[in-house]
């Protein structure tokens, strides 16, 4: 799906990733884990085509990015769903209007008039929140407005970047069993995390790997965890 | 054909769709509406400026390319003989019409705004005009004035050409200066949508950050951007031309009084060239737009 070889990416002040290997096969479930500041958000952006690599080959869906105009990236993003860490919304558009947004882009607004809408609405617990517009949603309801619409084009992959980052425990539980279940259905998952006890969490339910960046590289996490 | 009117029906919902996630801008908007209508306003005095002239260089052209006049200066008692030679002359002529003197009536009407209607142009030599239509083939004027040398001393041929071709020039002039201001709004409503558009653009980059990570293709963005513009270029243009247009037809009426002003107006089929001038704008923002929003997009994320 999603394949980095001997990647490095440097911001202009030295490299902040260098000779980075890694494949994300279908249906996987990756942890990504780090210090702040060492690069996760970077690699993600690395894996859904927002940045190009300094060095090395990132291939999406089997396509060199570097080979891709954007209208080929703006399909890949269709068949990849991200979360962000700060989650964006179209803050003059209500909550369910945001999350059938990828199908509006894409011609296909009219998938979001059946029943799937609500259906996704209600499994991120957000049915009544549908008409609120974006800034009037709590942390909790915006990462899960933003998981809806990572996901409503049911895309290949899923990219989450510190999903739980500004919420508490409870809710963050409740967003990674969503995460989980997804992956159950056979997406591939990549979440950036420094909550170790998160990932701890998540091994219970599912075959879950972690990678670790550290000084500049990405490791593979022993059992430690 | 059920399949058919869901598929259309989705279609126009999407499309409106498509003009919601750009969100609505309500003082600029209005600063484009005006700008347009300002715009257009002063194309339609423009256009009518350009075609008066071209009209009038026309009309001058043609009337006095086709006349010349014949001036008798002879004593009194001896204008009558050589207006009738004259007249010979010019129907043996190859090139002449007709050929016809005018009246003391005549004369009397032309001198009156100048001398008032009390003159008695019986008293005063005033030298007699013999009014001269050439066909199609035109006439030789070096010719016509040797053989009037020779047999009427006191006729001067007069062909127009002097003072027509400075007339005719003027007009030309007039023309282009007025072709030139309709290019030059045309040019200044351009620049004014690009500023606008970018502008807009500016303003909007989270949510074109927002619609590119949703996977929204930079046609799609830009046709947001696009749309709105060119309606706005659109419907700005359209109340500017029609306030124009009612100004020109409430200019006051001076047909009696032959002259520059009362041409200034649009005649005829002419009237179809103002109402292009919405569709011109449009048509202008929405190059001018695409443009600019193709520009912005490729410097964005």
């Amino acid at each position: 799906m999603i394949e980095l070889e001997n990647v490095a990416y440097s911001y202009g002040g030295g490299e902040l990733l260098s000779d980075i290997s890694l494949k994300l096969a279908p249906g996987s479930f990756h942890f990504l884990t780090g210090p702040s500041g060492a690069g996760k958000t970077t690699l993600m952006k690395l894996c859904y085509g927002a940045l190009l690599p300094t060095a090395g080959h990132v291939r999406l869906f089997g396509a060199d990015v570097r080979g891709l105009d954007r209208d080929d990236i703006a399909q890949i993003r269709r068949r990849v769903g991200v979360v962000h860490q700060d989650v964006k919304f179209l803050d003059h558009l209500g909550v369910s209007e945001n999350v059938w947004l990828p199908l509006t882009v894409s011609g296909r607004h009219a998938e979001a008039a059946n029943g799937d809408l609500d259906e996704l609405l209600s499994w991120v617990g957000l049915t009544n929140r549908a008409d609120a517009l974006p800034p009037e949603l709590s942390g909790g309801e915006r990462q899960r407005a933003a998981l809806a619409r990572a996901v409503i084009m049911s895309p290949d992959v899923v990219l989450a970047d510190e999903p739980t980052g500004n919420i508490d425990w409870e809710m963050s539980q409740r967003l990674l069993r969503l995460l989980i279940e997804l992956n159950k259905m056979g997406k591939t998952v990549l979440i950036a995390t420094h909550d170790l006890s998160l990932i701890r969490a998540t091994k219970a339910h599912v075959q879950a790997r972690v990678l670790r960046i550290a000084n500049r590289r990405v490791q593979l996490a022993g059992a430690d965890l | 054909m059920i399949a058919n009117m869901k598929y259309l029906r989705g279609l126009i919902a999407g499309d409106r769709q498509a003009d919601r996630v750009v969100p609505p801008s309500g003082f600029t908007a209005q600063l484009t509406l005006f700008a347009a209508a300002a715009m257009a306003f002063l194309a339609v005095f423009a256009l009518a400026l350009s075609l008066a002239a071209g009209r009038l260089a026309d009309r001058w052209g043609d009337e006095l390319a086709r006349s010349a006049t014949l001036r008798i200066v002879a004593p009194l008692d001896q204008r009558q003989a050589q207006t009738d030679a004259a007249l010979r002359i010019l129907e043996t002529t190859k090139g002449v019409a007709s050929a016809r003197a005018l009246t003391d009536a005549d004369q009397q009407a032309l001198l009156e705004p100048w001398f008032g209607p009390d003159l008695a142009l019986d008293t005063l030599p005033v030298p007699r005009l013999i009014e001269v239509i050439e066909n199609d083939e035109g006439m030789d004027a070096a010719g016509l004035r040797l053989r009037l040398a020779a047999e009427v001393p006191g006729a001067v041929l007069d062909d127009h050409s002097r003072w027509r071709k400075p007339l005719i020039d003027a007009a030309g002039r007039l023309r282009m200066l007025g072709w030139i201001s309709t290019l030059l709004i045309a040019a200044a409503v351009a620049a004014m949508i690009t500023l606008a558009a970018q502008a807009a653009l500016a303003a909007n980059a989270q949510v074109i950050a927002v619609l590119r990570l949703v996977g929204a293709t930079d046609d799609y963005i830009a046709q947001a951007f696009i749309r709105r513009f060119t309606l706005r270029a659109l419907s700005g243009a359209a109340v500017g031309t029609g306030v124009g247009l009612i100004a020109m037809v409430l200019m006051p009426d001076a047909s009696d009084a032959p002259g520059f002003l009362t041409e200034l107006g649009y005649q005829g089929v002419h009237w179809i060239f103002p109402l292009l001038i919405p569709v011109l704008a449009g048509a202008v923002a929405f190059a001018a737009t695409g443009t600019a929003a193709r520009r912005t997009l490729r410097e964005l994320a």
